[in-house]
């Protein structure tokens, strides 16, 4: 039997039980339509994720003191052997190739008073490279200049909400604020950047990195990041920065971690999330593949004549099957494209509701869950086809 | 066997059994038969007495427990199912009692069923069932499905599928029974009109005036063959 023709044999059959054959195929489509769903719901949100996460920019490398090791224990009443990051630590890793900025970066929380208000914020001790590396931009005025090690002059850039507390409209360029016992002068205001996993990135201040150890008393680096040229190959920049600084430290005395390896963790971490969502929603397409498997074998026990007559006219078994067979994926299908149609449906319906929601439907989940429907469908119908081909015919021809 | 190879079928100690629950049934015990070609033969004999089984037998829908069946010269009581099947679709035509008719099909779907399921192309297929529905007087029936026609077109339906690929042996089994007397009267000469064109007619029936037009006549009786009549060649009526 030529294979356009036991298709359309078995679309008869599927159209001549219009009402049983649509709810059937409702049962998948519910079942794919909520696999799609939730697995772009799922997507949605590991993008949404990443974006945070890779809003600085992709090719940034970390690089903080100390590495976890196992050892002895150390010996007490020695403080640690690791050295500590320095500022020429920073300095010397921005002559590496592919390598277009470097910035030392030392944090803490204190009070900024200016205008004659006080506000306690976020304080960053960077140079003249964090901008870049953060692709941080300028509102007004201008970033920390860049200027030679040891000779960084007390200014400071504030982020935009930090500017409209302390200075409201009024122009803050020029101004000197007190930031602990140190005294700044305004050089900049940043734009604002807006939030990161719920903290404000505007309510910060930027001061040179050695300006920031004098404050917090500290002597070294609490991290360098890094930024090379995109395309440049992050593992390849990554031991050029261990190698420069082992050669400073002796040994590999720090923790070097890539924006990239970072990231891949985390898209695993939110892989596994979307698929169990989608596991969840596989479970409606089981019920959907019962159904299928139900439909069929009452449609072989009601068309058990019919089955009889075509051997009679010198149907083989497997043409049989096929048949049987090919009703059940058909019907399957369908049911797949329905619920595809479903799925995506309501993910735009919800980004239109709620724009923030993050939805996002790949292509390749809209064929994988078309496979899928399809492999159900020939796994549903196995067994009643097989029922099917093995009957007797003259018990089925005498079959009422 | 010198007539064998004269011989369209040749049945040599068949026997069938059926297990019913703990006992045994002898649908057939050691049936002999000889039939040529263009033979027109009705079996007959009461309920349970094998005809059908015999029928079945001789339309490989069930296979022996003993003996041989040769058709057309060849052994195929030792063919595989593909192949019997094969020969089912191209050496013979079954008629029914209840048409069975694909019920969702059109009159022209069902009379290309069979040539569908040998795998035809659609243009050759077309022109043959059209000339097949004009030979049955079927054309301005052929888009109807079967229970928009009467019981004497699903018939004939049935027939002109059983024959469009021409096979050697067409087998009936009662193919009046569901029918009134006027429209059985038709089928019947239908039958017969098919068996002087030299296809072998075997009718299986319980009505003794159908029986009687056959030219040869079999009784069975518990499995057996009773009596084996050829009658001199009948006239049309």
């Amino acid at each position: 039997m030529l294979l356009t023709d036991s298709t359309r044999f078995a679309v008869q059959a599927i159209i001549s039980h219009r009402m049983r054959s649509f709810l059937t195929l409702l049962g998948i489509a519910v079942g794919i339509a909520a696999v799609i769903l939730l697995t772009s719901i799922g997507e949605g949100v590991h993008r949404f994720v990443l974006e945070e996460f890779s809003q600085f920019g992709t090719n940034v490398i970390g690089i903080s003191p100390g590495k976890v090791k196992t050892g002895g224990q150390a010996p007490t009443g020695i403080p640690t052997t690791a050295r500590l990051l320095t500022m020429e630590d920073a300095e010397s890793l921005k002559q590496l190739p592919h390598v277009t900025g470097s910035t030392p970066t030392v944090w803490g929380n204190s009070e900024v008073e200016g205008n004659g208000r006080l506000r306690r914020t976020m304080i960053y001790g960077v140079d003249a490279d964090f901008a870049q590396v953060f692709s941080s931009k300028v509102q007004i005025g201008s970033y920390l200049p860049r200027g030679k090690a040891g000779g960084s002059r007390a200014f400071v850039v504030l982020g935009s909400k930090l500017c409209n507390e302390l200075f409201g409209t009024a122009n803050p360029l020029g101004a000197r604020v007190r930031i602990g016992g140190l005294h700044f002068r305004v050089i900049g205001v940043m734009e604002p950047k807006g939030q990161f996993l719920g903290v404000d990135l505007d309510d910060t201040a930027f001061i040179p990195a050695e300006r920031a150890l004098e404050l917090y008393n500290r002597e070294g680096l609490m991290e360098i990041h890094v930024i090379y040229a995109e395309g440049a190959s992050s593992a390849t920049v990554a031991a050029a920065i261990k190698n420069q600084l082992k050669l400073r430290h002796g040994k590999e005395d720090f923790t070097v971690v890539t924006q990239e390896d970072m990231l891949k963790t985390l898209s695993n971490i939110l892989n596994i999330l979307t698929m169990a969502v989608g596991a969840l929603g596989g479970i409606s397409l089981l019920v959907g593949a019962v159904g299928i498997v139900t439909i069929m074998t009452i449609s072989v026990t009601e068309r058990t004549n019919e089955i009889g007559l075509l051997v009679a006219l010198g149907a083989r078994r497997r043409t049989i099957l096929g048949l049987f067979l090919g009703e059940s994926v058909i019907l399957a299908a369908l049911g797949g494209i329905l619920g595809l149609l479903l799925g995506i449906g309501i993910a735009q319906l919800l980004r239109l509701i709620v724009p923030t929601f993050p939805v996002h439907t790949p292509w390749s989940f809209a064929i994988g869950a078309l496979a899928m429907s399809a492999m159900i469908g020939l796994l549903a119908g196995v067994l009643p086809a097989r029922n099917a081909s093995h009957l007797d015919p003259i018990e089925a021809l005498r079959a009422e | 066997m010198p007539e064998a190879a004269e011989s369209l079928i040749v049945l040599n100690g068949i026997d069938r059994t059926f297990t019913l629950g703990d006992s045994k049934v002898h649908a057939l015990r050691n049936v002999n038969l000889n039939i040529a070609p263009g033979e027109y033969i009705a079996v007959m004999g009461p309920s349970g007495s094998g005809k059908s089984t015999l029928l079945n037998l001789i339309g490989l829908l069930d296979r022996a427990d003993a003996g041989t069946y040769q058709l057309e010269g060849r052994d195929v009581t030792t063919l595989d199912p593909d192949e019997q099947a094969k020969v089912r679709s191209e050496r013979i035509g079954f008629i029914f009692q209840s048409f069975h008719l694909v019920p969702r099909l059109t009159a022209a779907a069902n009379i290309e069923l069979p040539l569908t399921l040998s795998g035809m192309p659609a243009a050759e297929r077309a022109k043959r069932v059209s000339q097949a529905l004009k030979e049955y007087g079927l054309t301005d029936r052929a888009q109807h499905r079967s229970n928009e026609l009467s019981g004497g077109q699903r018939q004939r339906v049935a027939i002109a599928r059983a024959t469009i690929l021409r096979p050697a042996v067409l087998l009936a089994d009662e193919p009046t029974g569901n029918l009134d007397r006027v429209t059985g009267e038709e089928v019947v000469r239908l039958l017969e009109a098919l068996n002087t064109q030299g296809m072998t007619l075997i009718v299986v029936t319980h009505d003794q005036a159908l029986g009687a037009r056959a030219r040869r006549q079999i009784r069975m009786d518990d499995g057996s063959i009773v009596s084996d009549v050829t009658s001199k060649p009948s006239q049309p009526t």
